[in-house]
């Protein structure tokens, strides 16, 4: 690999990524046009993310990728080597030691540090996209600031299932101006959109890079008489016994039997590393799966 | 007792190690090599090149070969080799009417000046599986003829002369690259040319397919298809002058469309453009007629909702590796999106049968 530059992408197009990144962060939940390249991973499975973590690394950062929380499923797995190929970074699968994190439809559950950047992978970056399919409308529609065509759609939802039936990738309003999608993350996520650390969300077949500085206002849309209620398994973690995760269920027999557990491995690992045992677990062990 | 599913990493190693056994296939069978795909599957070839935007031969075989035959996936092993090279300048616009032309055919008229040059074709051979190429491949030398001198003069030049054609306005403006610049829409002609020619041929065939069946139907005749080397030229700074880097061979059709007038326009016959890398007919061909139904704007032509005349739907569409990328990415694991609707789906059964219930009761 000794032939690729620093973190594979030549150094123009990264300060072309930088800039729009700078431009994102100057417009909170603004999605900022980007020359996306094409990279030796397919579309849909990261380049956007690739690209703005390649833009943002040095190498003395710590790195840490996720995929569904967990630091081993096989796409996490894949970018942590590439990056481990082409920038020589150090990697790490403990959040609060990570400067710099790539996540695919998760926010860690520890809370991340004004130190850190948390980078997202983003599939569709519009969130009006199904409800208009044109990108020359949609684009209007958020210079107009006419938003009208979401408020409707979620009243919808009110009027036909009793409640707003969307349940991930759910659409909040940045700084009181841009509709933005959080990408798929669980709305259970929503709450802690407004963090300490840097966000930035790059879309790369879409070709769209947007940001959310620290503490930057993020609310996710709602009626008043339908407050947004993040939501997630009414059960503990059967591994570590955390009432507060995200939890993933796992189908663990042919009869249907399934347990929950934490969908951030690094989390459940330290919760059990510090004692704490669910109603299926057992005792942890340094090294054990 | 439960314990989570760990070892993605040494699965994607032995898949890998699984995948590179499977390329090479029984080991009793001879390998081939790159040259031999070069060769003897020179269409794959020029397919390869001309979606992955790169003319180079020998990388596109190599493509072919470690792909297994499956040209999308050579394409994008293409595509990301070719995004890191340095651009170290541009050529000087081809010369497509110096073209030395190993085929120059035209549909609208029986003979022209330099003649019509069938070439290398499949047109008029029977296809019928030629059994004797299981056994052996090897042929006669075909008949030649002295090159024709001098260069092939475009047919369009001659309707042209009597103004029987729109005319094309030249423009020294540095057409935009896609590859280089976020898409950004509406597009002006080159955009959509340079989106076309590296678009999918498949998507493109069936989008101009669908124009000659009536989705905005608009007649074309094959004005000239030719195929040939060209030489492309760049100036070197430190020569002061421009030399010759190489030679490439291109495939370019140019169409002749009915058109009745509109209010700004008087009835004449209009074009659409088609230049691919290598010899890509039918890619060419196809892509003249989307670019002829592109432009139904600047002709003051009516807007059917046709999907070959909505720029956006095309371009956002033609290009096969964001298509297959995004496509197969559904493979990847949704486990966290799929529990929030799982979740979903359960509280609104609940609150439906609670209803339900509701209603019994009363």
């Amino acid at each position: 690999m000794s032939d690729y530059n620093f973190a594979y992408l030549d150094e123009q197009t990264k300060r072309m990524i930088r800039r729009a990144i700078l431009k994102g962060l100057a417009i909170p939940g603004y999605q900022v046009p980007f020359a996306s390249r094409e990279m030796p991973m397919p579309y849909g499975w990261g380049t956007g993310g690739v690209q703005v973590s390649a833009a943002c690394l040095t190498p003395d950062d710590t790195f840490k990728v996720i995929d569904q929380g967990a630091d081993d499923t096989t796409n996490a797995v894949s970018i942590r080597k590439f990056f481990e190929k082409t920038a020589q970074v150090a990697t790490t699968e403990e959040t609060a030691r990570a400067s710099l994190i790539q996540t695919r439809h998760r926010i860690p559950e520890e809370a991340l540090s004004e130190d850190q950047i948390l980078v997202y992978q983003v599939p569709i970056p519009e969130p009006l996209r199904f409800l208009e399919p044109s990108e020359v409308e949609t684009r209007k529609m958020h210079s107009l600031e006419e938003y009208g065509l979401m408020h409707v759609k979620l009243y919808e939802d009110i009027s036909q299932h009793g409640a707003i039936a969307t349940a991930y990738a759910y659409p909040v309003k940045v700084e009181g101006r841009y509709v933005m999608d959080p990408s798929p993350i669980p709305k259970f996520d929503n709450p802690k959109l407004g963090m300490a650390a840097i966000q930035l969300f790059g879309a790369g077949r879409e070709q769209r890079i947007y940001a959310l500085p620290p503490y930057t206002a993020v609310v996710s849309l709602d009626f008043e008489d339908h407050p947004f209620e993040p939501s997630k398994a009414d059960h503990d973690c059967d591994l570590c016994g955390a009432s507060d995760s995200y939890l993933d269920e796992v189908i663990v027999d042919d009869a249907g039997g399934r347990m929950f557990v934490c969908s951030d491995t690094d989390y459940c690992r330290s919760r059990r590393a510090a004692g704490h045992v669910g109603a299926q677990g057992a005792p942890y062990e340094e090294g054990a799966a | 007792m439960y314990v989570a599913v760990k070892g993605g990493e040494r699965a994607i190693d032995n898949a890998h190690a699984w995948l590179a056994e499977e390329r090479r296939g029984d080991a009793a069978v001879a390998e081939l090599d790159v040259a031999q795909i070069r060769e003897q599957l020179s269409l794959a070839v020029n397919r390869v090149m001309a979606e992955g935007s790169l003319y180079d031969p020998d990388l596109a075989a190599l493509a072919i070969k470690q792909a297994r035959g499956d040209l999308i996936e050579a394409i994008f092993l293409i595509r990301a080799y070719r995004t890191t090279l340095p651009r170290f300048g541009a050529s000087h616009p081809v010369g497509t009417s110096e073209m030395r032309c190993d085929r120059r055919i035209s549909a609208t008229f029986k003979d022209a000046p330099g003649g019509q040059v069938l070439g290398p074709t499949f047109d008029y051979t029977h296809r019928l599986l030629d059994f004797k190429l299981a056994a052996e491949g090897e042929v006669a030398d075909a008949p030649e003829a002295p090159p024709q001198p001098g260069p092939t003069p475009h047919i369009m030049g001659y309707l042209n002369r009597e103004g029987l054609i729109e005319d094309e306005v030249p423009n020294d403006a540095t057409p935009p690259d896609l590859t280089r610049e976020p898409m950004e829409l509406p597009a002006d002609r080159a955009l959509r040319l340079q989106a076309l020619t590296r678009g999918d041929e498949g998507f493109i065939l069936s989008l101009a397919y669908s124009t000659q069946r009536g989705y905005a139907r608009n007649h074309a005749f094959v004005g000239e298809l030719r195929i040939g080397g060209v030489g492309v030229e760049m100036d070197i700074p430190e020569l002061g002058f421009a030399i010759e880097l190489g030679e490439i061979t291109l495939t370019e059709c140019e169409t002749v469309n009915q058109f009745k007038g509109s209010k700004t326009e008087p009835p004449q016959f209009t074009r659409g453009y088609g230049l691919v890398f290598g010899q890509t007919e039918r890619k060419a061909i196809a892509m003249a007629l989307v670019d002829r139904a592109l432009r139904w704007k600047e002709l003051g032509e009516e807007d059917q909702g046709a999907p070959a005349q909505d720029e956006e739907f095309v371009l956002m569409h033609a290009d096969n590796i964001q298509a297959t990328g995004f496509l197969e990415h559904i493979k990847l694991p949704h486990y966290v999106d799929f529990q929030s609707e799982l979740e979903l789906v359960r509280k609104l059964r609940r609150e439906a049968e609670g209803s339900a219930r509701r209603e019994a009761a009363e």
